[in-house]
């Protein structure tokens, strides 16, 4: 089994926000395929400052698949063809000696490209400004049996906890709509008693945040469930309607 | 208003009016059975919805239901467009979960829209209109070999039909996924009732043209 392949890297070029993009190509020799996506991409860096040309500018943080900062959209599928792992986790044994790998930015309306692979994300941190948190004291913590939560609401409240806000749904969408990330973070507060206390306000706030950002309309494809990389559920999307829709019909 | 300003809102309308239109071509293929089994039943009928207030009534909720589910389709389309962005991706792939219909619905409701036409310029417009108008009508029988005496009808109408099946199809759960009737049980019985319930209406009306053709035509 070969170690190491050889393949031709497409990859979009964008000065900045204004300026025309295009694809430039790159021929990458020898890649180990134990190496990650994103070390391949530093090692393209290292070999474009050697030879004085402008390094690819993308985001990039933790590299262990928790923080969301990472956010190419590799060859047709956001984070890469792997499901269930973000970009840090894609490894070059994914690859075939010879490919034509093609790295996009995401691409919506509401996701600006900054530069070359890097796009502004500052929409989702408005949207959980609008309202994704719990605004009172909630004190310290009582007895446990006080307030008793099921197991599934607890296990469903914490897997709609673990979105990392990467935009991968809004990129998978054809429509650019952002519903699988707001219903995760409507979920994991619509689930637990903490959270009811204020639910009516926050799904109209973050909701009306959202419409207000340019995401688009949901029409249930499922591609971003599809391509979530922490297999975040459509149900979400349906919980985000029921909650919506019954707290317009109670005002 | 928030069924014209928020996102969801706009969703709960394309779902009540589309279930409402699903009820619609249920009642229309079960009403086209009747001609299959008796055309004199089937003459009974189109007298019963003739020119009554009541058969008006319905027909103005029901052009308003196709009406607004067509206006919303363009709009939420428009608005989706623009949020898409100029860019597009230059590689696309379809997530083996997704559902070719459910990426394709205008246009497949546009097939549907003119198939409409079609079959309302051939019927509609020679029976309830005229009607309306005060003039004299044949009855029901006699459209039915009007329009399937020819053989080109029977291939435009399976085209318009299938068109229907997919837009069901997806249509049916999805109503029910924004009216936040569904959950992780609830989503596959939904898709599971949806392609059941497109494929018994899909098939009614295949049968029943078939049969008129048969009868008519051949």
């Amino acid at each position: 089994m070969d170690t190491s392949i050889s393949f031709k890297l497409k990859v979009w070029r964008q000065a900045n926000a204004h300026a025309e993009g295009r694809f430039e190509t790159y021929e990458m020799h020898d890649i180990p395929t134990d190496t990650s996506f994103l070390e391949m991409m530093d090692i393209l860096n290292e070999q474009l400052i050697e030879k004085g040309e402008e390094p690819v500018t993308f985001d990039h943080d933790c590299r262990e698949g928790i923080c969301g900062m990472c956010s190419l959209y590799v060859n047709g599928h956001p984070h890469g063809p792997a499901t269930g792992a973000t970009t840090c986790q894609l490894y070059m044994r994914r690859f075939k000696d010879g490919d034509t790998i093609t790295v996009e930015p995401w691409r919506s309306a509401a996701f600006p490209v900054i530069k070359d692979l890097m796009v502004n994300r500052n929409a989702f941190d408005q949207i959980q400004q609008a309202g994704g948190y719990v605004s009172f004291q909630t004190g310290g913590a009582q007895d446990a049996n006080a307030i008793p939560i099921s197991k599934e609401a607890a296990d469903e409240a914490m897997d709609s906890a673990t979105c990392i806000g990467c935009g991968a749904c809004v990129a998978a969408c054809k429509n650019g709509s952002a519903m699988l990330f707001l219903s995760a973070k409507v979920s994991q507060f619509a689930l637990l008693p903490q959270g009811r206390a204020e639910a009516k306000r926050r799904v109209k706030a973050m909701l009306a945040k959202m419409d207000e950002l340019g995401f688009g309309n949901c029409t249930n494809t499922g591609a971003c469930a599809a391509e979530c990389p922490k297999n975040i559920k459509l149900s979400n999307i349906a919980r985000l309607n029921r909650e919506f829709v019954c707290a317009k019909c109670s005002d | 208003m928030w069924l014209t300003n928020s996102s969801v809102g706009r969703k709960v309308v394309m779902s009540v009016t589309g279930l409402f239109l699903v009820l619609f071509v249920t009642f229309h293929a079960l009403m086209n059975a009747v001609a299959v089994i008796s055309f004199d039943a089937y003459d009974a009928i189109c007298e019963f919805l003739g020119a009554n207030w009541y058969a008006v009534a319905g027909t103005l909720v029901l052009a308003a239901g196709f009406a607004i589910h067509i206006i919303y389709a363009f709009w939420l389309t428009l608005q989706n467009r623009k949020a898409r962005g100029n860019n597009r991706y230059a590689v696309t792939t379809k997530p083996k979960e997704v559902e070719w219909a459910s990426q394709n619905m205008l246009v497949l409701g546009l097939i549907v829209l003119c198939f409409m036409v079609l079959h309302l310029v051939q019927f509609w417009a020679k029976m309830q209109l005229p009607e309306l108008m005060g003039d004299h009508v044949m009855n029901g029988k006699w459209y039915l070999q009007a329009t399937f005496s020819h053989l080109w009808v029977l291939p435009v109408y399976l085209i318009g039909f299938a068109a229907l099946w997919f837009h069901i199809s997806h249509g049916f759960w999805s109503a029910f996924q924004t009216l936040g009737t569904a959950n992780d049980k609830w989503i596959p019985r939904w898709q599971c009732i949806s392609k059941w319930w497109a494929s018994i209406v899909f098939i009614l009306f295949a049968v029943e043209a078939c049969y008129f053709t048969w009868f008519f035509a051949l």
